[in-house]
Parts: C-alpha cells; structure tokens; sequence
C-alpha cells in the first residue's frame, strides 16, 4: 500500500481562533494519547524491557552468538544491494516522471506503487515460481547448479521487489513541487545536462533522497514476509535478523529473541529521528522558494 | 516512443531515463508478478475453484478480511482523533509523538508480532489486565485485530492529518457567525470535508491489514477455520510442496488487492477535488 508520503503544506493551525472548551482538548487529547500510548509506547518499552530482563550480560551475550553476527552479516548485504539499485532507479524514474509531461503518466506511477499493494507473502512466493525447483526457469538453474531460492539471491530478490516504491514515491511529487524553472535556466547558461543535474538538481532533491533512503533500508533490514518466503531458513547462513528473531523466539529463547530485536528496534528509532529531521528539512527548502 | 512529443521542453534526457525506468520497472515487478497470472492461468477452473474456495480457505478469507476490517474501523476512529489532536491542540512532547505516530512502519513487522504476542499475552503488561476480565486477546481473532490495528495506524493520522492542517479557519468562523455550535460545525461543516480523506486512510489501512503477515502470525495462534490468516495459509500450502493451491490463493488476494487499489486512487481524486 502507498505509504503515505511527505506532506508539503507546512501550515500551522495551532494558533485556530475557534476551539473546543478547554475540558474539551483536555479529554480529546487524553484519549488520543491514551490510544497512543496502548498501541505504539507500551510495544516499544516491551522490546527493551524483555531484551534487558535478564542483564546486560545475557543481552550481550545473546547479541555475540555466531548466528546472531551471521544474520547481521546477511541483512547488511541485503540492505547494501537493495537500497542502491532503488535508489538509482528512484532518482532516474523521478527524472523522467517529474521533469516531463506523457500520456500514461499516472498509470507508470501506479504501477510504481504496486509492491505497496501486494502482499509480502505474495511478493516472495512470485520468486519461488520464477526460480524455484518447480518454476520457469527452475530446471536451467538446477542443470547450471545455481541456487536463487532458498539462497541468498532469492532474499536480495525479494527485498528489492518489496522496497521498490520507496525512493520514487518521495521523489516524484518533490521533484514535481520543484518544477524545472532552475534546471532550465542552467541549460540556458551553458550548463550540460549531467551539469545541471548534479549542481541544480541534486542539492534540491537532497534531503527527499535522504528521506527515501532512510525508510527504504528500514523496510530492506526489518522486511519479514517476503524474505520469509524465500529464504529456506537455514541458520547461520540464509537467515536475515528479522527471520532470526522468529526463529529464537519460537525455540522460546525470549530473552535472545528480544535482544535480537531491540537492535531492530533501534534502527526504527533512528529511522525515525532520521525521517522527521529530512522531513523538516524538504518542507524548509519548499518554503524558501 | 514516437507518441512522445516533447515541444517546448528543453531538458535533456527523457528517452535514456524513461527507457531504464521501463526496463528496470518490468525486471522488477511486472515480470516475477506475470508469473503469478501466468501460473494461475495454466490451472485448470475445477482445480483452481477447489483450491480457493475449500472451506479452510474461504473461513481464512473470513477472517482476514474481518478483522482487517475491524482494524481499519478502530483505525478511522482513533486516527481521525489522533490528527485532529496533533494538529489542533497544543500540548509538551507533540513533536515526540508526532514523530511516534510512524512507528508501525519502521519497526520491523517480526519485531511488532512478538512483542505484541508478549505484551498481550496472559501475563504481559496488557494481557494481565484484561485476562480476569475475560478477555483473551493473544491466540485468539481478536490479537488479529490488535496487530492489524497497530499497523494501520499511521494510514489513516498521515492521511487526514494534512487535510485537518489545509482547513480553512473562516468556514469555521463562518459557521459560528451564523449561530452553528460547535459539535455542529464538526459534524456539518468539517466531516462532510474530512470524509474523502478518512475513506482513503481506512482503505489504505485495510488493505495493509489484508495483506500483512509477520506481525500477525506471532499473536494469532494460527488455529485452521479459527484463527489462521489467508497469507500464512498460502506460506503452509507452499510448505507442503502444493505450489498450485498457493499460487490459486495468492491470485485471488492480488486481485482484491488490485481492486482496493483502483478504490483508493478513486478516493485520492475524490478527495483532490474537494480539496480544490
């Protein structure tokens, strides 16, 4: 599904002349944080909470497990594939989407959004029939023995599939608020188009990127679903931390199990500072203009 | 690409970066999604219907599609409240909260399921009130719902929250001047404006919900016919090697998804032209 993107309106309503009586706002935001609280504070704290149940020596030790680095291992190369490859595609797509007007247009970023409209499992079974023993290309794979599912190939598949949207989503209505008013006076004085893309575009769209970047290597670290599919689960050589954290929790190893995944958590908080300060940002430079 | 005609447009470029769009687009996700189609197309309409529609299928349908429902109803609810408080009211830690409200879509949906499971089981932080109460919610449909809830959170807050920020303050004002109470103006005046946008945010949410997994299957329990969401019954068909009951399954979900998809984009434009 579409995630929702940057909004760039940055009107501030705090200051509305007509408001609630003052018990009004009171109890409205009390039950608004309430709900708040219940939902996204309480999870949270449960992370760190188990993951520290039983000291820093057993958090750590859980953290220093060779399965444990090896999942770290795989996520980070996941990510390091995943997160470039979209990220050019996102800059290019955006290019093309944003500067210029064709027919079809709302229809390519439609289909764009489509990995946020399928399911997860669905997005890793679709490799299983392309790769898999019994899918298309599963007998020539198998007579060149080389393994794409159940292998790492497959989780790097997957994971680009699933983050695909990320970086274009930010960047096409950004590049689109920008217009190409700047871009076209570079070319008028003299500038070559790779210029004009890295001197005038590029610094404008900065922060979009960084905002894109941010969220898709969240989504490439933490993704479950479909690399779940794929992925065969073997330990210590084709499991991701997210696919480590079920596997602990399931041998009802909590406590390594929490570990494991505070340091999910973790990249979800920074994620967030991340987001908000680029988010900030974007909406600065959008006011300036 | 000759319908494209690029009068009056001096950047350079199109052509190489429509063509790599195109190429990398079709790679990445027409391609290994045709496969599906195609997969689905080879079965024959007798082994297709018993695939999708045998009774533990059609009960997953109930329940997924149920509770990610409910979700998305809680979600309309508490998220229209949650933007109108962020963007209304002033109170310390708005922006810490703001922030928070992200949350479900960068916590790792693993992570959410396991502490959720914890936190909602009998004796987690949440469970131990509710349990002597009778309310059990970990391995029951009702910790489906409480995942689905959780993740669709930010769907509907970052949908209506910017439409709240764009209100105009005279129609208010307005509506005052002209004797309209309070409870009056919200209900006449700002609802029939926030609606589109509240539709487009339970959409979004529902449709999260439909298709999610991983925080789900921790807190479900998993039971067939009770408890077990279409997209685990797709992974325990693929488990068994019945690749042609989860490829049957998986079409049926993509077609609801695409369909919710075609519903949303009407939304949006619904919402953009009253926006206007």
């Amino acid at each position: 599904m579409a995630a929702p993107t940057t909004t760039y309106t940055g009107k501030n309503n705090g200051n509305h002349r007509i408001t609630e009586p003052a018990p009004v706002r009171w109890l409205l935001t009390a039950i608004a944080l309430a709900f708040l609280a219940l939902f996204l504070a309480l999870p949270l704290a449960a992370v760190f909470s188990q993951a520290f149940a039983k000291g820093w020596e057993t958090y750590l030790a859980a953290l220093w497990e060779p399965d444990t680095l090896s999942s770290v291992k795989l996520t980070l190369i996941t990510a390091a594939v995943a997160v470039p490859l979209n990220l050019v595609f996102g800059v290019i797509a955006s290019w093309a989407i944003a500067k210029f007007t064709f027919p079809g247009k709302n229809l390519l970023i439609t289909l764009i959004d489509l990995p946020f409209s399928v399911s997860p499992v669905i997005s890793g079974l679709i490799y299983v029939l392309i790769f898999g023993r019994q899918g298309w290309l599963g007998p020539w794979l198998d007579a060149h023995d080389i393994k794409i599912v159940f292998a790492v190939p497959g989780i790097i598949l997957a994971t680009i599939f699933v983050t695909f949207p990320f970086i274009a989503r930010e960047l096409i209505p950004l590049m689109e608020a920008q217009g190409k008013d700047e871009e076209e006076a570079a070319l008028v004085l003299g500038a070559s188009g790779l210029q004009t893309f890295l001197r005038v575009t590029l610094p404008n769209i900065k922060w979009g990127i960084i905002y894109g970047v941010i969220l898709c290597n969240a989504r490439a670290m933490g993704e479950f679903g479909a690399v779940s599919v794929v992925s065969g689960h073997i330990r210590g050589s084709t499991n991701t931390v997210p696919l480590h954290v079920e596997i602990l929790y399931n041998e009802y190893n909590y406590t390594a199990a929490f570990a494991v995944a505070s340091l999910l958590a973790l990249l979800a908080l920074v994620t967030l500072v991340v987001k908000t300060v680029a988010e900030w940002k974007v909406q600065q430079q959008l006011e300036r203009e | 690409m000759k319908i494209l005609k690029r009068t009056n447009n001096v950047l350079p470029g199109f052509g190489p970066t429509m063509g790599y769009t195109l190429l990398y687009l079709s790679l990445v996700v027409l391609i290994p999604l045709s496969a599906l189609v195609f997969k689905t197309a080879g079965l024959s309409w007798h082994d297709f219907l018993e695939a999708v529609a045998a009774p533990r299928v059609l009960a997953s349908y109930r329940i997924t599609f149920g509770a990610a429902l409910a979700a998305a109803g809680i979600n309309a609810v508490f998220g229209v409240l949650v933007a109108w408080v962020l963007v209304r009211y002033p109170f310390p830690g708005k922006r810490l909260v703001d922030a928070l409200v992200d949350l479900p879509f960068a916590l790792p949906t693993a992570v959410a399921g396991i502490t959720l499971a914890t936190v909602y089981s009998a004796n987690g932080w949440a469970g131990k009130y509710l349990e002597p109460h009778g309310i059990k919610v970990a391995f029951t449909p009702l910790g489906i719902i409480v995942a689905m809830t959780f993740i669709g959170l930010p769907f509907v807050v970052r949908t209506v929250q910017p439409v709240i920020e764009e209100l105009d303050a005279e129609i208010e004002e307005a509506a005052a001047c002209l004797g309209a109470s309070r409870w009056q103006t919200f209900r006449r005046v700002l609802f029939p404006l926030l609606t589109p946008s509240v539709l487009t945010g339970f959409a979004l949410a529902f449709a999260r919900g439909v298709g999610e997994y991983g925080s789900i299957i921790f807190i479900a329990g998993n039971m067939p016919m009770v408890s077990e969401i279409t997209p685990l019954l797709i992974i325990t068909k693929l488990e068994q090697y019945d690749y042609q009951g989860a490829t049957a399954i998986a079409t049926v979900m993509l077609v609801a998804s695409f369909t919710m998809l075609l519903v949303i984009n009407l939304l949006q434009r619904w919402s953009r032209r009253y926006a206007d």
